[in-house]
């Protein structure tokens, strides 16, 4: 290793700026470059075990672990030593970060599994179950974050660690989670997803407003025009009424900060997706307005969400997307199988209240 | 080195899914950052608020993107933290690697970082948690000099990310992943020095399952389709029958468009498939994709902050995608030279055509009205004339 290694002034040297990621031909296992763009079909073999079959004749064999994103370098050097072994070197990981191992040969998948298994990792999240989280920082490492994600993560995929490794369920069901608003994962399109929010008015620091804030920024950034300018006090005001709890003025505006321990908590969202498949793309739903957080487990949320879940799993049809079943049914008849219950808050008052209001007296009870 | 106890953390490294915690904890043992990383946490865990503040401008010489800076909030309390940056480094196509190459990486995070990393983070780059000030640019010319490169941050192109499409999926309409790399390569200035009213995402999927949630996720979503008719194995939707598939049930009455029958054999009426994906995913030997392979351009969509969520809408139903793809380039040259002057700070370009409109976005980028671009017309009577509609 040592022989290739640059000193830091030859890398200074050799430094370049705008060159792109390496070409991923660099990185293809010589069976998937083979057969690159020539695919017949996929099979799926075991809920982390699916093969690919090429027009060729070949077959590429992956098996899939999940990972709790966060990785240290050395356990990424743990599973490049598998890769290694198995499998040329060759390793990928999914938009949904869990690990992926090809080999083209059938009898390896076995042993590749088993050491996998050996070194503790869970083989599963392929086909109709759940799939590992698509989440965001959380308290780990961003500013905005009115939740921990990670924590949130772990806790439901102890939970929910059997529709992983071994338990179908009617569909897919993508789960994701989003430290607050801003959803820097796909919460607003996910089967089930957990959004943290705030429930307070942001507090003032004047003063530093004054020192660290462009004023018609922080007014031009509230979507409900609840902030105006205090010229008195250099500041700004906020109109406590208007206000939705975005944090969007916190972005802009750091001294105007919306963190609140007590409030803040997480919101679940139901029956989104992304894929066409038989419906369009779905937004996310609000099923549960608010649970205060928890950590470290938020036993709360985990309620909530096997709840659902569960509901989802004995009464779907197959193929059925929790949005699609929840449509069959009706939202009535889901609050009415969960046990949630149905507040104000999920009556929209802001942007699509005008395409959820019911406009028809046939309805359930 | 054990730094502080951390009994609410050490509760998340029970249980059967690999721990996060468990992964700090071993960088913690070679990384300052990492151990102050975990005490800040546990404090977290305990006050139920974080501490990290807001990021200043940091980076790399000659770009204005790729670093988040991070900073501690109780920076004398966590050192290891008091500076804590995001570098973004720009992911292969697909996510493949291979093994000595992404060591090289790993060894000089180590060498430089805190060990440790998101793999990935939501938009598709390798995420380097961590890192001091004084440390990024010898570690910025350490993987330069090796073939990496930044990623996107800030007002700019974030780096375009794919579904793994043609190099292992059967039902990919496109070469996502050389798309993906040729626009990457294509906008490296705008990728890397942040000059827009705010971010743009380009995700390409190669099929409408959209395992890359371009449509929920992209300001412009590229999604792959095809144009002709459905392809049949008779012999294979028979196995299915055999193997027990109710085909009716699970296929034919699940059909959207109802385009589908099935008695002695699977009939399909094309004109009236709307290419949703279904019966192909169900029967994946038995359908595949028709011959005409080509994509959907749809824009705009974005998560909630400022005006609500948006899913990407359809602008040019059908376009050919080969190399070198200048009529699609030429395409997003003209929808961001819209946006970027005419939006607002902080304004994406789903949330300016709804407030301008789409007819003046469809004009500037020269694309046609199209029955495909809307679900139904418009339930109202206040629309726009221009006098040369008046003809």
């Amino acid at each position: 290793m040592s022989a290739q290694w640059l000193t830091e002034t030859e890398a200074k040297e050799k430094r370049q700026t705008d060159i792109g990621p390496p070409h991923y031909e660099k990185f293809l296992p010589p069976v998937i470059k083979k057969n690159y763009g020539d695919w017949k079909y996929h099979e799926l073999l075991e809920p982390g075990v699916s093969v690919h079959v090429a027009n060729s004749g070949d077959k590429v064999f992956t098996v899939r672990i999940g990972s709790p994103r966060i990785l240290s370098t050395d356990t990424i050097r743990d599973m490049l030593e598998v890769a290694d072994k198995f499998c040329g070197g060759y390793i990928r990981w999914t938009t949904r970060n869990n690990v992926e191992f090809l080999t083209d040969k059938e009898e390896t998948v076995k042993s590749l599994k088993a050491e996998l298994q050996k070194r503790g990792y869970s083989v599963g999240g392929i086909g109709p179950r759940v799939s590992n989280v698509v989440h965001t920082q959380g308290w780990v490492h961003c500013h905005s974050a009115c939740t921990d994600a990670s924590g949130l993560v772990k806790a439901m995929m102890d939970e929910f660690h059997d529709y992983f490794v071994e338990k179908s369920l009617p569909n897919k069901v993508r789960l994701a989670v989003a430290c607050c608003v801003n959803m820097c994962g796909a919460v607003h399109c996910s089967d089930i997803a957990v959004v943290a929010v705030h429930r307070k008015v942001p507090h003032i620091d004047h003063e530093l407003v004054k020192n660290m804030c462009e004023i018609p920024t922080t007014v031009a950034s509230c979507p409900t025009r609840a902030i105006s300018p205090d010229p008195g006090k250099k500041s700004i005001k906020i109109n406590a009424d208007k206000c939705m709890y975005c944090g969007n003025c916190f972005t802009v505006c750091p001294p105007v900060d919306i963190h609140n321990p007590e409030n803040d908590g997480v919101a679940i969202m139901v029956g989104g997706k992304v894929g066409s498949l038989r419906k369009g793309p779905m937004f996310s739903k609000l099923a549960v307005p608010y649970i205060p957080n928890e950590p470290p487990r938020w036993p709360t949320v985990i309620k909530h969400l096997k709840t659902i879940l569960e509901t989802y799993a004995s009464h779907a049809r197959k193929h059925e997307r929790v949005g699609e079943w929840i449509e069959r049914i009706g939202w009535e008849r889901f609050f009415s199988l969960t046990g949630i219950p149905f507040t104000f808050q999920h009556i929209d008052d802001f942007t699509f209240m005008r395409d959820t209001l019911r406009t028809s007296a046939a309805f359930k009870y | 080195m054990k730094k502080y106890d951390t009994p609410l953390l050490d509760e998340l490294e029970k249980g059967p899914w690999p721990s996060f915690v468990t992964e700090i904890k071993k960088a913690a043992q070679k990384h300052e950052a990492a151990a102050d990383e975990l005490g800040q946490l546990e404090k977290s865990y305990k006050t139920k608020r974080g501490y990290w503040k807001h990021g200043g401008i940091v980076g790399v010489l000659g770009y204005g993107g790729g670093v988040i800076g991070r900073y501690s909030n109780l920076p004398d309390e966590f050192p290891g933290v008091a500076h804590f940056h995001t570098v973004r480094i720009n992911q292969p196509s697909g996510f493949y690697y291979k093994s000595d190459s992404l060591r090289e990486i790993l060894d000089l995070w180590d060498k430089y970082g805190s060990g440790l990393t998101n793999m990935h983070g939501s938009t598709g780059d390798m995420v380097m948690l961590g890192c001091k000030t004084e440390a990024l640019e010898p570690f910025f010319a350490e993987i330069s000099s090796r073939g990496w490169d930044l990623g996107g941050s800030g007002s700019a192109l974030r780096t375009p990310s794919c579904c793994m499409g043609a190099s292992k999926c059967e039902w990919s309409n496109i070469d996502t992943m050389n798309l993906a790399n040729t626009l990457t390569q294509a906008y490296q200035d705008e990728l890397h020095r942040p000059m827009w009213p705010y971010k743009f995402k380009f995700k390409i999927a190669g099929c409408a399952v959209d395992c890359v949630a371009s449509i929920a996720r992209a300001d412009c979503s590229i999604i792959g389709t095809w144009r002709g008719d459905i392809q049949i194995d008779q012999g294979e939707v028979e196995n299915y029958a055999k193997q027990g598939m109710d085909i009716k049930a699970e296929i034919v009455d699940m059909c959207p468009t109802g385009c589908m029958s099935y008695e002695s054999k699977l009939e399909i009426n094309n004109a009236e498939c709307s290419r949703c994906m279904h019966c192909i995913a169900k029967m994946t030997k038995a359908l595949g994709p028709g011959p005409e392979k080509g994509a959907s351009i749809l824009i705009g969509s974005k998560a909630p902050i400022v005006v609500g969520s948006l899913l990407s809408w359809v602008v040019v139903p059908f376009m050919k995608m080969e190399p070198p793809y200048e009529e699609f380039k030429d395409l997003a040259d003209k929808m961001i030279e819209w946006w970027d002057d005419n939006a607002k700070p902080r304004e994406r370009i789903g949330e300016l055509i709804e407030a301008k409109g789409m007819r003046p976005f469809l004009e500037a980028i020269g694309v046609e009205a199209q029955p495909q671009q809307v679900y139904e017309p418009r339930k109202d009577p206040f629309f726009f004339w221009k006098d040369e509609d008046l003809g």
